[in-house]
């Protein structure tokens, strides 16, 4: 069992969403930065897809009941009983222990994983917090200090005691994540649906910056800068929806649909985000400044195909790691 | 210019191909050509049919006379996805569910009634008239979305269609009956809403915990009856 001992609001539980229940308007949620999840599991030796908690408020202290694997990933800088830990580093806790996690100057989101996950009851397939439904996580509601959550049993993989971390994936895939000369975020994304109706607009929507605004959650961004207009009015009829669809609404400002999305919308949309930039948008914090860069589908499939690839060699490598730790036990 | 051609350029542009487009890299929204209607909803749950049986494709959502389509991956090929969708657009016969009929009480007017006397100022209708047409209809669930259990239900009767508000309510409460654009439905969250309330209903709508946690399923056909009508 952990403790939360303190944590700002709209700290929850997420694993890797709920799909699936889209036609019955269900949101899919999960974790705003996927790939710090799963790396944050693969590191205690779970599956990629366990319970952890996402933070997004500071400061957050954990307080552990027994020795527990724990790990941080994502952006936040971690220290156990005040020894600060490297970044994307997973370690073994004793019971007693506390976890503090501070923000970090350049990422939005830490991920908190334990060996065997966070015990919180299924909902729909999902351990994730919907705080718009409020259900799933813990009572579907955000965390609050006092809260004591049940970890899920270890895998019986052995863990080194002192730790070990890897390689953060923007600095592995640097090339791959580009920012602008001017420091904007370069967000891929292909024309939708009402793209060509924003006429001499739409090519602005590519070419200028855009501002996350502090009207930014869970459920979207709100996007600020010279409002961009459909050269007249469109009926629309309301239709399904994923993450990292780019809205228009009236008044020119897009909105950027993420992990709390509704399922569904009727504004009309100029572009759709492709999914491996989308972690990074949930690592965005407000102030952000983004340019949106027209990609292809095939692009979008060689940006999958390197992060399934980094997430294959963070799994070798902690199996790697038991393995070797099982051996010199059995010596 | 010919009368012939006249005609033609006076009536509405109606595509007769559905048109597709992308959202993101994974997902494809097909839109059915032709009127917000019955007909036209009846080939979308076709579709769905279909189209959620593909290997490759991991979730459908259908829409108002439309079909959002998630892939598991990815395409290789963007075109051939669309080819596919058009092609079974072209074999997508009309179904006709067999739902279940769910009757909701309704208190007409009184507190949570709060744009029925812009709704009479819009129609021209008196408050009691508006009442009357709205739990005389007959309404066909088309699609679940944007809230958990929310149905967006087609048949409200031309006079009583009403736009959605420029600037939603910041609070409407679960189970107002309300009205947007030419579509009626019960809200299902507390919370920002830009439909407009005529009625309340206190049926539970969704249940994360039950087996079938939305009461409402597409082609559902659903009845108002005035359990109170305070004016």
């Amino acid at each position: 069992m952990i403790e939360i001992v303190d944590t700002g609001p709209l700290n929850t539980i997420q694993d890797l969403g709920r799909p699936g229940y889209r036609d019955i308007g269900v949101t899919v949620s999960g974790a705003m930065d996927p790939l710090a999840l799963t790396i944050a599991n693969l590191l205690v030796g779970n599956d990629a897809g366990a319970a952890a908690v996402e933070l997004q408020t500071f400061p957050v202290r954990i307080r552990f009941e027994q020795n527990t694997a724990f790990s941080v990933t994502g952006g936040g800088s971690a220290a156990l009983d005040g020894e600060t830990l490297p970044p994307w580093w997973m370690q073994i806790a004793d019971a007693g222990q506390i976890l503090e996690i501070l923000p970090s100057k350049t990422s939005a989101r830490a991920y908190v994983a334990f060996e065997g996950g966070v015990d919180v009851a299924p909902v729909m397939g999902s351990r994730s917090t919907s705080l718009r439904g409020a259900f799933g996580g813990n009572d579907g509601r955000a965390l609050r200090k006092g809260d004591v959550l049940r970890l899920g049993s270890p895998a019986a993989d052995v863990l080194p005691a002192g730790g070990f971390g890897v390689v953060p994936p923007l600095r592995e895939m640097a090339s791959l994540f580009p920012v602008a000369e001017n420091g904007a975020l370069l967000i891929r994304a292909l024309p939708a649906g009402e793209h060509d109706l924003f006429g001499a607009d739409a090519e602005r929507f590519w070419t200028e910056d855009w501002k996350i605004s502090a009207q930014s959650d869970r459920t979207g961004y709100r996007l600020s800068g010279n409002p961009i207009r459909l050269t007249e009015p469109v009926e629309m009829r309301s239709h399904g929806i994923v993450a990292g669809v780019v809205q228009v609404p009236p008044g020119g400002e897009p909105i950027v649909q993420m992990s709390d999305a509704n399922t569904a919308g009727g504004y009309p949309k100029i572009a759709g985000i492709v999914e491996a930039d989308l972690w990074r948008l949930g690592q965005a914090r407000i102030g952000t400044r983004l340019r949106f860069v027209r990609a292809t589908h095939a692009e979008a499939r060689m940006l999958d195909q390197a992060i399934a690839t980094y997430i294959g060699d963070v799994e070798t490598t902690a199996r790697q790691v038991g393995r070797a730790l099982k051996a010199m036990a059995g010596r | 210019m010919s009368r012939a051609a006249t005609s033609l350029a006076s009536r509405p542009l109606i595509r007769s191909r559905p048109k597709i487009s992308a959202i993101g890299a994974r997902a494809f929204l097909l839109d059915a050509p032709g009127e917000f209607d019955l007909a036209a909803q009846r080939r979308i749950w076709a579709l769905t049919q279909t189209v959620r049986q593909w290997p490759d494709v991991i979730e459908t959502v259908p829409g108002m006379t439309n079909l959002l389509a998630v892939f598991k991956a990815v395409p290789e090929d963007p075109d051939s996805v669309i080819s596919r969708l058009l092609d079974a657009w072209e074999r997508a016969e009309s179904i006709d569910i067999k739902g279940k009929t769910i009757d909701i009480p309704v208190h007409y007017g009184g507190a949570h009634a709060t744009d029925l006397a812009a709704l009479c100022d819009l129609c021209g209708l008196a408050d009691k008239e508006v009442v009357r047409l709205h739990h005389e209809g007959t309404y066909t669930v088309f699609a679940l979305g944007s809230a958990p259990g929310f149905g967006y239900l087609h048949g409200l009767d031309p006079r009583l269609h009403m736009p959605r508000k420029t600037v939603p309510s910041l609070r409407m409460e679960k189970g107002c009956v309300t009205i947007g654009g030419m579509q009626t439905g019960v809200a299902v969250l507390t919370g920002p809403n830009g439909w407009n309330s005529i009625g309340f209903a206190d049926l539970p709508m969704f249940d994360p915990a039950a087996e079938v946690p939305a009461l409402m399923a597409p082609g559902d056909i659903v009845r108002f009856l005035p359990e109170r009508i305070e004016l």
